[in-house]
């Protein structure tokens, strides 16, 4: 299962010796050397075998530049610049002289490098800073025992220490040597800077790789190549936990380039996300041979279990169980007593079709298998996940498997499972090359682990003052556990935190329920994963109460946020994750909720007049623990032609790293919740994909997105939060009710069809 | 197999390749030059945008039998130096997320300002919108193309 949780440990700083540096990261460096051991998995992490393992270095080299080990995945959230930034402030760092290298993958090591759920900077932020002020405090110290004089008098800046008095000044290169040698302060004498000495933090900084993106130098998974190098595709049973019955590869061998076609054994339906699905590899010299190869198959398939899987008929499913009492999962008063007093109930059901992630690079790996190691290098969002299954794979030991991560070409989810990779190190193996295996789009479509299918279903009582007095939220869909284990059959607690039960309005019978379903396909976690369901039902029944109450919708929603509070979820819910995180550190506060929405209103000039065939959406939404409020407002034409003129998203994620990084996620992010919302979804038939490409998975593109994307952060000095996934959730529901203002027409199923 | 030679970004590539294989997959793996994208296979996405004597085409389903003897340019060759008003415009407005889909939309709208140095939005729109970017730097795009246009302007 998903681990949605990562608790974290404090960190402790530790001082490097070179030799040990060398023999631990393979990265060559002189001078002072900062590593960090921060535990991220208690569970997991203990008796890793090494002394000392810290799992982020920072090394301030002699000639004067820094390098700094980005262990995160860089899927284009701006993580490898964001981290390096923190650690660059607190240090003093030359910006221009700081040097980003790639970690490897490694537990031992890093510590948890799954970059995933929204949780680098959370988890980062402050040992980041821990580790850039040790350092400075080092070298300012140094540079104070070079001239004989007093510490204090000593301040590290822009790459250099300098002496008040003196005007004095050494560069870092100077004193790396001496300052290497001094003992580092104790954890509870490091002095971090004050919030006004930040030079990077809050600001906006170009991201590191931009130079190589737009010459197309960046390294991307699919452009990796290593010497005498094969490729490789992979033909795949259209239906998931189907397998070969027999092939025919003479075909296949005939054309040109084709050098080999291997069976891959199917293992399990379900099998988790490290097994390939199994299937034929057709090993060719080139990309284009291996797929005229692949062609060329004669196969015949047993579909397996889910020959017959219909979204058609699963969705009839779905929406019958809805209908009955399901598992609570939060229970406050009795919703049972509020609608046998309601004087208006409203009882709506929402649907969302599986989805895609559709990463613009699809799965590829690169693998060498040779004398029982086997090196790789893939665009994983988990170098560690890979590096465990690639060991259980191959049958080797972990310390013989090498993950190297390279740039990936967006990630969504998708490229936090393995498959892809163990499938090239399968064909290595097999065949003895190098070998970069390649997903086209349609393995990537058709062969996906799908956000899963959904019905949601609300029903809410108002009495006779107009109050909403009971709340009976239903949540039925095909669980991300179903991929790992058949006994999984229906939403787990973890996936139902996800915007369900840690609903925050003031109501006082609440009631949320789920019901059974088994995935008959692999399901996996998309962008903000079952928040897109419960934000798209919960955000869209508000504005239906707004409607029921003749509230505007900002004053309805405000109103049902209620008063200035901290929601306790964890009393109120037994084992609530809180997204891993204790509640008493990131509490839900109303306040920072109602303040977002205000912000947005406000700044969308919410309640001005609109021409006819405009209107403007609300919707809140907190996921990851950011809080984010989010204005669509579009146009309607004649033929229900839609137009997003403006988008305004009020977010309250705490300190803000990189602004810069933070409006691109949400830009990108309310465009990633277009897709969703206007455009395609992936239905099943006879236990396959319908759609297999771009052309029928349609996603947004700029002709269907909004024109004006506006991200008003909310000035704070709380902890920060995680960025990469809360724009998504309350987009689809703010467009909706968009429509509705504009049409009186409201969508409860999505894509949203206009005609 | 076929031996040809093509022509990519005013150095010529030898190679024994499927005359029917797409440009595509001769540029990335028989040239090495990597900046190209694979996205779709269909022409749907347009990250493997090249120009072709100046004209912006799909290498993913333009045959390499059909390059020969022609110009093409790769994001590689766009610019010696990243100075293209394109992509000065894109380090300006810190266009790309993941970066992958961005070779084809800088290819792109490179073609577009040679074609129409002033577009309207409905030209930038029909132009850029064949151009899938799932990170969704749309609303970045269209303001790196006014200022490409700028920049333009200076020049």
């Amino acid at each position: 299962m998903k681990p949605l949780h990562n608790s974290l440990e404090p960190s402790i700083l530790k001082k490097v010796d070179r030799r040990s540096f060398l023999k631990i990261s393979g990265i060559s460096a002189t001078g002072i050397i900062i590593g960090m051991q921060i535990g991220c998995s208690p569970s997991k992490k203990k008796d890793s075998g090494i002394p000392f393992s810290p799992n982020v270095y920072l090394t301030v080299n002699s000639d004067g530049t820094v390098t700094i080990v980005a262990h995160r995945s860089e899927m284009g959230t701006g993580i490898r610049t964001g981290l390096p930034l923190i650690v660059a402030d607190e240090l003093e760092a030359d910006w221009s002289k700081v040097k980003v290298v790639q970690a490897i993958g490694d537990e031992a090591r890093y510590g948890n490098q799954n970059t995933d759920g929204s949780f680098s900077v959370r988890m980062f932020f402050e040992p980041m800073r821990k580790a850039g002020a040790t350092a400075r405090m080092m070298l300012e110290q140094a540079a104070a025992n070079e001239w004989g004089v007093p510490v204090g008098e000593c301040k590290a800046k822009n790459g250099e220490v300098a002496h008040e008095g003196s005007g004095k000044k050494l560069g870092f290169g100077e004193l790396t040597e001496a300052a290497s040698k001094l003992e580092m302060p104790a954890e509870d004498k490091i002095t971090l800077k004050k919030k006004s000495e930040w030079k990077f933090i809050g600001k906006s900084t170009p991201i590191v790789d931009i130079e190589d993106i737009i010459s197309g130098k960046g390294g991307f998974g699919l452009d990796k190549k290593v010497a005498g190098m094969k490729y490789v595709t992979v033909l795949r049973c259209p239906v998931a936990g189907g397998k070969v019955k027999t092939f025919n590869a003479d075909k296949a061998l005939q054309v040109a380039g084709v050098q080999k076609v291997y069976e891959m054994p199917f293992t399990a339906f379900p099998g988790g996300i490290n097994a390939p699905l199994g299937g034929l590899l057709v090993v060719a010299d080139s990309t284009w041979a291996a797929i005229k190869g692949r062609d060329a198959l004669e196969v015949e398939w047993d579909f397996g279990p889910n020959a017959k899987y219909s979204t058609a008929d699963y969705f009839k499913d779905m929406l019958g169980r809805v209908k009955s009492k399901g598992q609570v999962h939060r229970e406050e008063g009795s919703v049972e007593t509020s609608f046998k007093n309601a004087a208006k109930t409203i009882d709506s059901t929402y649907l969302i079709p599986h989805l895609s992630h559709a990463p613009m690079e699809p799965p590829c790996a690169v693998a060498h298998f040779k004398d029982g190691k086997c090196e790789v290098w893939a665009p994983t969002q988990n170098p560690q996940g890979a590096n465990d299954a690639l060991a259980e794979a191959l049958k080797i030991d972990k310390a013989n498997v090498t993950v190297n991560v390279t740039l990936l070409g967006g990630g969504f989810g998708r490229k936090s499972k393995p498959d892809f990779i163990v499938e090239a190190a399968l064909a290595s193996q097999m065949s003895g090359f190098p070998v970069k295996v390649i997903w086209t789009r349609e393995d990537d479509i058709q062969h996906d682990f799908f956000h899963a299918c959904s019905v949601q279903r609300i029903k809410v009582a108002l009495d006779n003052n107009n109050k909403v007095t009971g709340w009976e939220h239903h949540s039925v869909f095909p669980p991300i556990g179903g991929t790992f284990s058949p006994d999984a059959t229906g939403p787990s607690f973890d996936e139902l935190q996800l915007g369900m039960v840690d609903m925050p309005f003031d109501i006082p019978n609440i009631s949320c329920q789920s019901h059974e379903a088994k995935a008959m396909t692999r399901i996996g976690w998309l962008r903000s994963v079952s928040n897109i369901q419960h934000a798209f039902a919960i955000g869209s029944m508000v504005d239906e109460i707004a409607t029921a109450r003749q509230m505007d919708p900002v004053e309805n929603l405000l109103d049902l946020i209620g008063s200035d509070r901290e929601i306790p979820f964890d009393k109120l819910m037994e084992g609530f994750g809180n997204y891993g995180e204790p509640v008493e550190k990131f509490p839900m506060k109303t306040a920072r909720l109602k303040n977002v929405v205000k912000l947005a209103a406000e700044k969308s000039g919410w309640g001005k007049e609109l021409p006819k065939g405009h209107g403007m959406g609300i919707c809140a939404h907190r996921s990851f623990l950011t809080y984010v409020a989010c204005v669509v407002h579009v146009t309607v034409g004649e033929a229900g032609k839609l137009t997003i003129p403006e988008v305004h998203f009020a977010v309250d994620c705490g300190i803000v790293v990189n602004q810069n990084s933070v409006k691109n996620q949400f830009e990108g992010g309310g465009t990633f919740a277009s897709s969703l919302a206007l455009k395609g979804g992936i239905a099943f038939k006879d236990g396959q994909t319908v759609a297999k490409n771009f052309d029928q998975f349609e996603v947004a593109r700029m002709q269907d997105a909004a024109k004006e994307i506006f991200v008003h952060l909310v000035e704070s000095d709380e902890k920060p939060t995680g960025v990469g996934e809360p724009p998504v959730p309350p987009f689809a529901p703010a467009l909706a009710n968009a429509v509705f203002a504009a049409t009186g027409k409201r969508s409860k199923e999505l894509p949203i069809k206009m005609s | 197999m076929a031996s040809l030679t093509l022509r990519i970004n005013n150095k010529d590539y030898p190679m024994e390749v499927d005359p029917q294989m797409p440009l595509l997959w001769a540029i990335r793996d028989f040239a090495q030059l990597t900046g190209t994208k694979f996205g779709c296979g269909i022409s749907q996405c347009g990250a493997c945008t090249v120009h072709i004597d100046g004209e912006p085409v799909r290498s993913c389903v333009t045959p390499v039998s059909g390059a020969t003897g022609k110009s093409i340019t790769t994001i590689e060759g766009l610019s010696a130096d990243n100075d293209h008003p394109v992509q000065q415009a894109w380090q300006e407005e810190q266009v790309p997320q993941c970066g992958y889909c961005q070779s084809g939309q800088i290819m792109t709208a490179a073609a577009l300002l040679r074609k129409h140095p002033q577009p309207s939005e409905e030209q930038v729109s029909a132009y850029m919108s064949p151009i899938i970017c799932r990170c969704g730097t749309y609303v970045r795009i269209k303001k790196a193309v006014s200022k490409a246009i700028e920049i333009n302007q200076k020049a």
